[in-house]
């Protein structure tokens, strides 16, 4: 048996590119970046983006906004939004449970469109937004989906709720007059083994209602 | 409706109090299994066999070995130096941790790769070259004792077939007395498939032993902490973890229903490599392992038959079972019988022969199984009592709701003692068929159904009216391992007045931390806001046997409110002391002690809280704690009448729930909006066996459907509009009158389904159909007939 290393390998801002000097190479700083609208920042992430044309075999960079902060990572190219978000970025929030896109229990919003993190590559997402269910509400206020949910009580184990909060609350911004059908259809992807189904109906209209007043 | 003995401040037994849980759940805190990084944890992954049957004549790990990260690969081999390479099965069978020489199963564990990230163990495991020889499996159960079969369990000494046990229960000869005069005997085989819990968060554990202080921490996805310290203690007790030095935390459960009571290998395999390298080990199967190696449940081969009189009286049934354990025998069955509480199969009717037999067998298939959302086997009876009581109608020609109405067992007659042995504590059973008939418009849709008929449509009406069994259970007649089936509550009120309560069990998705505190506010007075509850930590937890069975409200949730009233009559001696009367001149009302006659002199629970600590009585003790362990003296019967309509494409055989109307009747409920979700997730859950889910093997042991891709769950498209509703009948023996209900719908809802399918084709001849009925089966059905074109 060889001696297990000491410090797993491709922790989060290694290789000297730290957060701090990152956000100086924008010209931004650390309160500024909080401040500032999502849209004048991911424009200036634009710079970021164009990735060389071959990643790997080593570690990649992705600078990217996660819930409205920058962040840079070094992850190996195969590393998913998923393992990003929940390994190096300690946001565990989205859950990994099927791994290939077949139950959305992993959704997270890019450029505040839900996707299976589980299926999207870190490296596809530098220079863009990324939304988790811990960015969801605005500091203290939660979002009217994710206050319909204890209020109907949407959520049973837990396991599937930040998917399911995130693909109705997804809904509930394109689409602020939804019926029962286009709610079935925006959670058919999210699987739900507590059968909290009929409660995630009536909260997501009941939060689309609360968001119009 | 529900009246309320507390205000909602209170918020007492049947206020609709908001789950305390869902704050950290809709803003992604909550904290489960894979959640939790310690620092210098390695990653575990597992190589499974691709073969159901075969030896394995060589593992090479040379080349994992050389990837970045991977640091050992732990065989069979290397836990036999630890005596570790076995381990017992809460059946007292025996199950390998890893194999030394025979796989017995597809996707049996087969060595474990070390690394220190997820991805380099994925890896490493892909890496690993096994040799295997392959040998002809037993799939199919039927053949399992034939002659020929090869004798699987070779492990074990003397062992000369694929037997594991033989039951029966009832009066065989009345019953075949009873079946050779009868007018009518009607017979049907059914096979309940093997199906999967498929709990959304899969298995795994993160194994930290602390060398220097000889101390383990499991934190494992486990409905039942307690039992598992003392499982490890026992397997590894010989290598230094005794139980003292062992503690088990469940934190949050992403869903169980049964399928995480069971021990598997990966969590023993956990346990080994961190004892042996001093650092923590994470392990979390994928979606696919788990489909495929563990939690399997059902998988009963039923014969049934029902002997009655020509006008309808139901005189006996007697069931044949052929049980399909896997390749063993590692039932999550907490009680003394090999087929759990199957012998609840007489139901809901007054009839007084009945006669059960099972034989249960070994083959190439991943071992079981576990009792998704039911108390041990009372799915597979109630199905099988409800469509064979379908069946009888049908045969005689009378209106199935009639002849239940006729044959049920009257309220008066509780406690009924049924023909397997049980007494039935309390029903309604008339009030809630009527209830169910009422609301779906019963009369209206038989008028429907047979004008559809004359013009060729397909429309069918299926009733169920199950009894369950759960609470388990007496001590008499249940354990694990020997340890009895109480539950525990200790409560712990602080000078303030606010408290905190620790339980034995462990929710994973019941909310169990709200209406917990709804019991202790009822009985105490407390605000249930108040009132914080804790569960699976065994460091700090009351020993309890866990959360399955629908067991937390029958034993934890009895052991809060004894508990909670010991608390009470210690405030009543206080509450005496500081207004300078009797006791007996005292009166109790939520929140409050008074003087009979003069409620102005009256002292609060929080006042008198603040007296145990501070100005207490002299020679009283101080403090306001108190802990009960509640070993019940009987289980809950609770009980529903569903109602189910569906309409079928006669051309594709497509199959569309038009209307479920489920009443149940699970005694008195604690909160109404936990309830209602809970009867939600359970039919969602009967109606995926009844038309969706099934676990296919090949002829070679092959999974065919191992990934959520294949292995149907109901979504947010397949979900009826479930249209709920209750009766209330009590559990006398209860001390709040509640029974349990998480499993009711799941055990209810499949029969209603089938039988409403077959309603809809019995006018072509059709007597039986198994689960999962899929419009395949049913179009293969209508083609047969010349219905569809």
């Amino acid at each position: 048996m060889k001696n297990p290393s000491e410090e797993q390998s491709s922790m989060q801002e290694k290789k000297g590119v730290s957060r701090r000097a990152f956000l100086r190479g924008a010209g931004l700083t650390t309160a500024g970046t909080v401040a500032l609208s999502a849209g004048l920042l991911s424009f200036k992430l634009e710079d970021a983006k164009a990735p060389p044309a071959i990643l790997g075999p080593g570690e990649a960079e992705v600078r990217f906004v996660v819930n409205g902060q920058a962040r840079t990572i070094w992850v190996e190219p195969r590393t998913t939004l998923a393992e990003a978000l929940r390994e190096h970025l300690s946001l565990t929030g989205a859950k990994v449970v099927c791994d290939r896109g077949s139950c959305s229990a992993c959704t997270v919003w890019v450029d505040g469109k839900p996707v299976n993190s589980c299926i999207t590559l870190a490296v596809d997402v530098s220079g863009r937004e990324v939304t988790t269910i811990e960015g969801l509400a605005q500091g203290d206020e939660l979002h009217p989906v994710q206050e319909a949910f204890i209020e109907h009580d949407a959520s049973m184990c837990g396991f599937c709720t930040p998917g399911m909060v995130m693909s109705c609350a997804a809904l509930l911004k394109r689409n602020p007059n939804p019926g029962l059908e286009d709610v079935k259809l925006a959670t058919s992807g999210n699987l739900c083994r507590c059968g909290t189904y009929p409660k995630v109906f009536e909260a997501t209209l009941a939060a689309a209602k609360k968001m119009k007043k | 409706m529900i009246r309320c003995k507390t205000s909602k401040e209170i918020g007492g037994m049947g206020h609709s109090v908001k789950r305390k849980e869902d704050a950290r759940f809709i803003q992604g805190k909550g904290h489960y299994v894979d959640d939790i990084h310690l620092p210098g944890m390695l990653h575990m992954d597992i190589v499974r066999s691709p073969y159901a049957y075969a030896k394995i004549k060589s593992i090479n790990a040379e080349e994992a070995l050389k990837i970045p990260g991977v640091l050992a690969v732990v065989t069979g081999k290397d836990l036999e130096k630890y005596n570790l390479h076995w381990m017992p099965t809460l059946m007292s069978d025996t199950q390998m941790v890893l194999p030394t020489d025979t796989v017995m199963y597809q996707a049996q564990e087969v060595a474990a790769v070390i690394a220190t990230d997820r991805y380099a163990a994925r890896d490493g495991k892909e890496a690993v070259i096994v040799e295997y020889e392959p040998m002809k499996p037993v799939i199919d159960p039927h053949k399992s004792l034939d002659p020929g079969a090869p004798v699987l369990r070779t492990d074990k000494p003397g062992k000369n077939d694929n037997h594991i046990w033989h039951w029966e229960v009832g009066d065989k000869t009345a019953t075949e007395k009873i079946f050779a005069e009868a007018d009518v005997v009607v017979k049907e085989q059914m096979h309940i498939p093997r199906i999967h819990v498929a709990s959304i968060e899969t298995c795994g554990c993160v194994a930290d032993y602390d060398k220097v202080n000889n101390h383990l921490t499991m934190y494992m996805t486990t409905q039942a902490p307690h039992a598992i310290r003392t499982v490890i203690a026992l397997v590894a007790g010989h290598v230094g973890l005794t139980e003292e030095k062992i503690r088990v935390v469940s934190p949050d459960i992403g869903g169980g229903f049964g399928g995480k009571v069971p021990v598997y290998p990966g969590y023993v395999i956990a346990i080994a490599v961190s004892f042996l390298v001093g650092k923590p080990v994470k392990w979390v199967e994928d979606r696919s392992e788990n489909l495929q190696a563990d939690s399997f449940a059902r998988d009963y081969h039923i014969t049934a038959e029902m002997a009655g009189t020509k006008d309808g009286k139901i005189l006996a049934t007697r069931f044949k079972i052929l049980a399909d354990h896997g390749y063993t025998d590692a039932s999550a069955n907490p009680s003394k019988f090999p087929t759990g509480l199957f012998s609840i199969g007489t139901g809901s009717y007054d009839y007084g022969a009945a006669f059960m037999e099972a034989d249960a067998v070994y083959t190439n298939k991943p071992p079981g199984g576990v009792a998704y959302r039911c108390s041990f086997r009372v799915t597979e009876a109630v199905h099988a009592i409800e469509r064979i009581t379908d069946r009888f109608a049908f045969e005689i020609g009378k209106d199935p709701a009639q002849l239940r109405m006729e044959n049920f067992i009257k309220k008066e007659d509780f406690p009924w003692k049924s023909p397997t042995g049980w007494t039935y504590d309390s029903g309604d059973y008339h009030a809630g068929l009527l209830k169910a008939m009422e609301v779906v418009g019963y009369e209206e849709l038989r008028k429907e159904q047979a004008e559809k008929r004359e013009r060729g449509e397909l429309m069918g009406i299926g009733i169920s009216t199950f009894t369950e069994i759960v609470g388990a259970g007496p001590s008499r007649d249940f354990d694990i391992l020997g340890i009895k089936m109480f539950d525990s509550a200790e409560i712990r009120v602080h000078p303030t007045g606010k408290a905190i309560a620790r339980f034995g069990t462990k929710s994973q998705g019941q909310g169990h931390e709200t209406t917990y505190a709804q019991i202790i506010a009822e009985e105490l007075g407390i605000p249930a806001e108040h009132i914080q509850v804790e569960e699976g930590d065994t460091d700090t937890a009351p020993y309890g046997l866990g959360t399955y069975a629908s067991r937390s409200t029958p034993t934890a949730g009895a052991a809060a409110a004894v508990a909670a009233r010991k608390l009470r009559d210690k405030a009543r001696k206080i509450a005496a002391y500081l207004l300078e009367v009797s006791e007996e001149d005292l009166e109790w009302e939520p929140g409050k002690f008074f003087v009979k006659g003069a409620p102005e002199k009256a002292k609060t629970i929080q006042e008198i809280v603040f007296a145990a600590y501070t100005n207490h009585p002299l020679g009283m003790e101080a403090g306001f704690e108190a802990t009960h362990y509640y070993d019940p003296p009987n289980l809950t019967f609770p009980s529903g009448a569903y109602i189910c309509v569906v309409d079928i494409d006669k051309e594709t055989g497509e199959i569309k729930v038009r209307r479920f109307v489920a009443i149940d009747d699970c005694g008195n409920i604690i909160n109404p909006m936990i309830v209602q979700g809970q009867v939600h997730g359970g039919l969602t859950q009967g109606l995926a066996p009844a038309m969706y889910e099934q676990l296919i093997y090949d002829e070679d042991g092959n999974i065919l459907n191992g990934t959520f891709m294949d292995y149907l769950v109901p979504t947010a498209v397949e979900s009826p509009n479930w249209e709920t509703g209750h009766t209330v009948t009590p559990s006398p023996h209860h001390p709040i009158g509640a029974k349990g209900v998480g499993e009711s719908p799941t055990v209810g809802a499949p029969p209603a389904i089938a039988n409403a399918i077959v309603d809809a084709l019995s006018h072509l001849g059709v007597t039986h159909i198994d689960i999962p009925i899929t419009p395949f089966k049913v179009w293969k059905i209508l083609k047969e007939k010349g219905v569809a074109q």
